[in-house]
């Protein structure tokens, strides 16, 4: 080969570097392991991490993953595979993916999605910048303090570089009020505003007056959705949302100490030619049979450049497979049967921790599903529960605790939960 | 050899323009949409939106690009041509009767600076 | 590759369903009230497990894959990815970590976190790294904020602009419009390279550095590389690296030599993570010393990253070790040169000379064009290559070449299937050359043949719609 190139070693294939850039002597790396002594390098890493039943969402959900799931993603068309750019020898990916947009626009109840984004936070950070493209005079888009906080610290930082002004609307009540919305838009700067379906505390939030006092200011609605949870809560297509937003993590994906998730974003028809983001559509070859192509290109990067609303490139394809497989394997009775026991565990665990007399209830009354807060009256819970195996009681910006339990809580694990409290 | 329709005005981003007393209709060359092919879609402004000679209005797009219009001239945009949303390839198959807007214009000495037929042939090089 | 033509709405039938779930032991909890209650139809698929599998078996026979073959798609370093990181990242003592558990539960994690830090800065020769970015295009606009913050912290407000070369990847230039960063183009030469002059006057007070990619999106070392480092830095900015074209400098140089202050890696390119499909990826951002206060005050993901693909990227690296690294630089560049000399008789080299681990071809030399038939262009020769079992190299990009054909081998192919490839595209060459018409209708081998991608974008259809 050297030959064929015209030069006589490896090293003069580096002829045009310069030579001072060449590194010289050996790199601070440790030598090369065989595959066992990779494998007995990461057990003893994996040892290292406690094993804890997890009784904590607040972005990251333990939820039951199938099994067919993890072996069909395996299979390697679909993991080697790149992005589908030739179309006639990946139509196994266009096809998932025109898959999970119809999955989503049905979870949303929206017109139209994307083939997926990075994560949660930062789909609301795209649909922020989106509401300030589709709005255009308007500078300034809105938060609600019941967003997580991982949520709101992205898209402050994307908005503190992109030049957009956040405001907040705070919490009265156990949700985001709908009162003090209406004196932040009456300032008539508004572009969007970004609301949780289901707020930190748990609380499914009431949505109804938002559209309308939104949309009279020619300002766009953003809910920022549990995709798991749409499948009983009112979905942001029946709250007439503009943009749909959230992390499909929930749908079945590991919690994988936070990565790779993946965000989902869906919109009504009107704003399909301002979302960021690959789509997949429906077309024809030219022997008339049904194939699927990656569409409206002239949206993205690569063509608009720094016109674009945005800069993404990859999106999370893999985990867009999961969520669709998932979501196959479920269906209509099996999600709702995830979200009944997931909300019957909490309500059993909520009435068991009150009873111990250790803590207040801080939104008496507010409907929850499957995460609730509670006001200790000892401090240094989450320590104590750590110790005796659990992962619990996740401290909030107000001094609550927080909890969460999923259909992968057994009713022994819950007791016992309580039992440690009880001891503490 | 592209189409150049005599007594329009021309500009040298190949937006041609129409004048109607005060009003000015503008759409893109024959030649502009040789070079972009199919045209997929056209992203106009709005009714009662300001343009602003020089700058970009919108833009045509097709499977693998995306083109900016630039006005040629000042003024408010009174009408935005409804039939391009659904049949955007009108502008592939009639591109002097597929105007984009409609431009009640703030400068009409703004003209003086575009080219004729004669001068925008010169221009494409044909 | 056979043509199956079913979605999953299609196996769906009513009462079925894929899942198992444990009986309720709880009392029942009561339901919503009614106004947060979800009305809407529930219309998702219902289908037995067997018959998923089915499907997304099918599925994934219509997909070429990495591990189907050849896949010499430039500026994308589609290397073998290793089966051990596979099971490395499947190990339930990572996958069942929640996120928010402390430092002190989550050691292990910590730790993968530390090591990948230290090796990364290692291989980069920076300083410090965040693996918090979830992909390229993520990494760079969090290297551009890392930017324009440490001009901020500094009280110099002014810079805001930067400079791309015009061979940039559209990410470069979309990155920096999010950032808030003016983009200003500097041009290359007919080498390729950046225009060293072109670049000076450029230079000033309202810039707050350069972004650009050594070798660059040609496959060209952009030999100036100090020059360029020492005229951005006397004008107060910085630099900044794209690190997808690292592959060719693994074990030989580093990004952090060479003057770069900012760069970000692609876990997914170099560092053999498998792509996906389009994702996950991981974007690590990489910075020099006086750049590490800027990190704390950037927030970019939900959490720590794609730890799960940082797992694999590790393993990666520990199976390379201090010996094997210089060899993917060396076998990368090695692979790409043989190619181009192979073949630069039948299609077109622009830039003629030593390349890295790609490089462009500008279409053929005889594209066959006679009488009324139009000769056959690159994306002619591509959807060719499919019917020979390779997927097709990156086509019409860069941008500065009009019938440009990237490709970019890798390390990990043998000499065997780089020479099958040669004499394939030979082959097409001549195909061409003879009747072009063949390249015109392929692929003829493939399960769907080419698509019409106008009517797609006229009227799109993006969801299943039962007719």
């Amino acid at each position: 080969m050297l030959d064929k190139i015209g030069v006589k070693k490896l090293d003069d294939l580096y002829s045009d570097v310069p030579a001072e850039f060449l590194h010289k002597g050996a790199y601070a790396l440790p030598p090369a392991m065989s595959e066992q002594e990779i494998r007995d390098y990461f057990a003893s890493l994996e040892a290292m991490n406690a094993k804890l039943k997890v009784f904590v969402g607040a972005g990251a959900y333990d939820h039951y993953t199938p099994s067919v799931i993890p072996y069909l993603c395996s299979r390697s068309e679909f993991l080697t595979a790149y992005t589908p750019y030739q179309c006639e020898i990946s139509q196994g990916t266009l096809r998932y993916i025109f898959e999970y947009q119809s999955l989503i626009c049905t979870l949303t109840g929206l017109d139209v999605s994307n083939a997926s984004l990075y994560d949660g936070p930062t789909a609301a950070a795209e649909a922020m910048k989106m509401a300030i493209a589709c709005t255009r005079k308007k500078t300034r888009v809105l938060l609600s303090k019941g967003l997580l906080p991982q949520v709101r610290e992205v898209v402050e930082t994307y908005a503190r570089f992109h030049g957009v002004e956040i405001g907040y609307v705070p919490v009265a009540d156990g949700q985001t009020s709908l009162e003090a919305l209406k004196a932040e838009l009456a300032k008539d700067d508004v572009a969007g505003v970004i609301v949780p379906s289901v707020n930190r505390y748990g609380i499914v939030e009431d949505h109804a007056g938002f559209a309308d006092a939104i949309h009279a200011q020619k300002a766009l609605l953003i809910e920022y959705c549990d995709p798991s949870a749409l499948a009983v809560v009112k979905t942001p297509g029946e709250w007439d949302a503009d943009i749909a937003v959230g992390d499909g993590q929930p749908l079945g994906l590991p919690l994988c100490y936070g990565g790779p998730y993946v965000g989902f974003m869906a919109v009504k028809k009107d704003h399909m030619r301002k979302m960021p983001g690959r789509i997949v559509g429906q077309t024809v070859d030219k022997e008339g049979r049904r194939v699927f192509v990656l569409t409206l290109q002239a949206r993205e990067q690569h063509i608009k450049r720094e016109k674009a609303t945005s800069n993404i490139c990859s999106n999370e394809s893999l985990m867009a497979l999961w969520v669709t497989i998932y979501l196959s394997l479920m269906g209509p009775e099996g999600l709702r049967e995830v979200n009944r026991l997931s909300c019957d565990g909490a309500h059993y665990l909520y009435g068991e921790l009150l009873k111990t007399g250790q803590f207040e209830e801080v939104f008496p009354g507010k409907p929850f599903l499957k995460e609730f807060v509670l006001k200790p009256k000892q401090p240094k819970l989450q320590e104590r529960l750590e110790k005796a195996g659990f992962f619990a009681a996740l401290p909030t910006e107000e001094g609550y605790v927080s909890f969460c339990v999923t259909e992968k809580r057994t009713k022994a694990e819950i007791d016992a939960l309580v039992k440690a409290v009880k001891e503490g | 050899m592209s189409k150049i329709i005599e007594g329009l005005k021309y500009s040298e981003s190949h937006e041609w323009v129409k004048v109607e007393g005060n009003i000015a209709y503008i759409g893109v060359t024959d030649f502009a949409q040789k070079e972009m092919g199919d045209i997929t879609y056209v992203d106009m402004p709005e009714e009662g939106d300001d343009v602003i000679a020089g700058e970009e209005f919108g833009a045509l797009e097709s499977v693998k690009a995306s083109s900016e219009l630039i006005s040629p001239v000042s003024g408010t945009v009174v009408l935005v041509n409804g039939e391009l949303e659904d049949a955007p390839e009108k502008v592939n198959e009639d591109a002097y009767g597929a105007w984009i807007i409609k431009v009640e214009m703030s400068l009409p000495s703004e003209l003086d600076a575009l080219m004729d037929a004669a001068g925008y042939k010169a221009h494409i090089g044909e | 590759m056979k043509y199956y033509d079913k979605l999953i709405f299609e196996c769906s039938k009513e009462g079925r369903c894929g899942y198992s779930l444990p009986k309720n032991a709880f009392p029942a909890a009561g339901e919503l009230p009614q106004a947060l209650r979800r009305q809407a139809p529930l219309d998702l698929p219902q289908v037995s497990e067997p018959d998923v599998v089915r499907h997304y078996t099918n599925l994934s026979q219509m997909n070429f894959g990495v591990d189907t073959g050849f896949y010499p798609l430039g500026s994308c370093t589609m290397k073998y990815n290793p089966k051990i990181n596979e099971e490395m990242a499947a190990l339930q003592g990572f996958a069942g970590l929640h996120p928010l558990m402390p430092a002190s539960l989550t050691e292990g994690a910590c730790k993968v976190y530390e090591e990948m830090d230290k090796a990364l800065a290692a291989i980069t020769g920076m300083y410090k790294f965040t693996l918090a970015p979830c992909a390229g295009a993520h990494g760079e606009l969090t290297g551009l904020m890392l930017m324009r913050q440490y001009h901020i912290n500094r009280g110099d407000l002014n810079r805001t602009k930067v400079i791309v070369p015009d061979s940039a990847h559209g990410t470069n230039p979309a990155s920096a419009a999010v950032c808030g960063l003016e983009v200003v183009e500097v041009k290359s030469l007919e080498n390729g390279r950046i225009d060293v002059e072109a670049l000076k006057p450029l230079l000033g007070p309202d810039i707050a550095g350069i972004m650009m990619t050594n070798p660059n999106t040609l496959g060209l070392f952009e030999t100036e590389i100090k020059t360029i480092a020492a005229l951005v830095h006397e004008a107060g900015g910085l630099l900044y690296y794209d690190g997808a074209n690292m592959n060719p400098l693994m074990g030989v140089v580093r990004p952090g030599d060479m003057g770069f202050d900012i760069m970000h890696l692609n876990l997914h390119k170099t560092f053999s993570t498998p792509h996906g499909g389009g994702g996950p990826g991981s974007g690590p951002v990489g910075v020099a010393q006086k750049l590490v206060d800027c990190l704390p005050s950037i927030r970019v993901s939900a959490f720590h990253g794609n730890f799960g693909v940082i797992l694999r990227a590790y393993a990666y690296i520990l199976s390379l070790g201090q010996e094997h690294l210089r060899k993917v630089g060396e076998y990368a560049v090695l692979s790409a040169n043989y190619i181009k000399e192979s073949l630069k008789d039948v299609y077109k080299l622009p830039i003629d000379g030593v390349c890295k681990h790609e490089f462009v071809f500008d279409g053929l030399i005889n594209d066959g064009a006679h009488d009324d038939v139009p000769g056959a262009t690159t994306l002619d020769v591509a959807k060719r290559l499919l019917d020979y079992g390779f997927h097709a190299p990156t086509i019409y990009f860069p941008l500065l070449f009009h019938q440009a054909l990237m490709i970019e081998p890798t390390e990990t192919e043998s000499k065997e299937t780089i020479d099958a490839f040669i004499a394939v595209m030979r082959k097409i060459a001549a195909e061409a050359a003879e009747d072009p018409n063949i390249l015109h209708e392929a692929p003829h081998n493939t399960p769907i043949s080419r698509p019409d991608e106008t009517t797609a974008a006229r009227n799109p259809i993006l969801k299943y719609q039962e007719n």
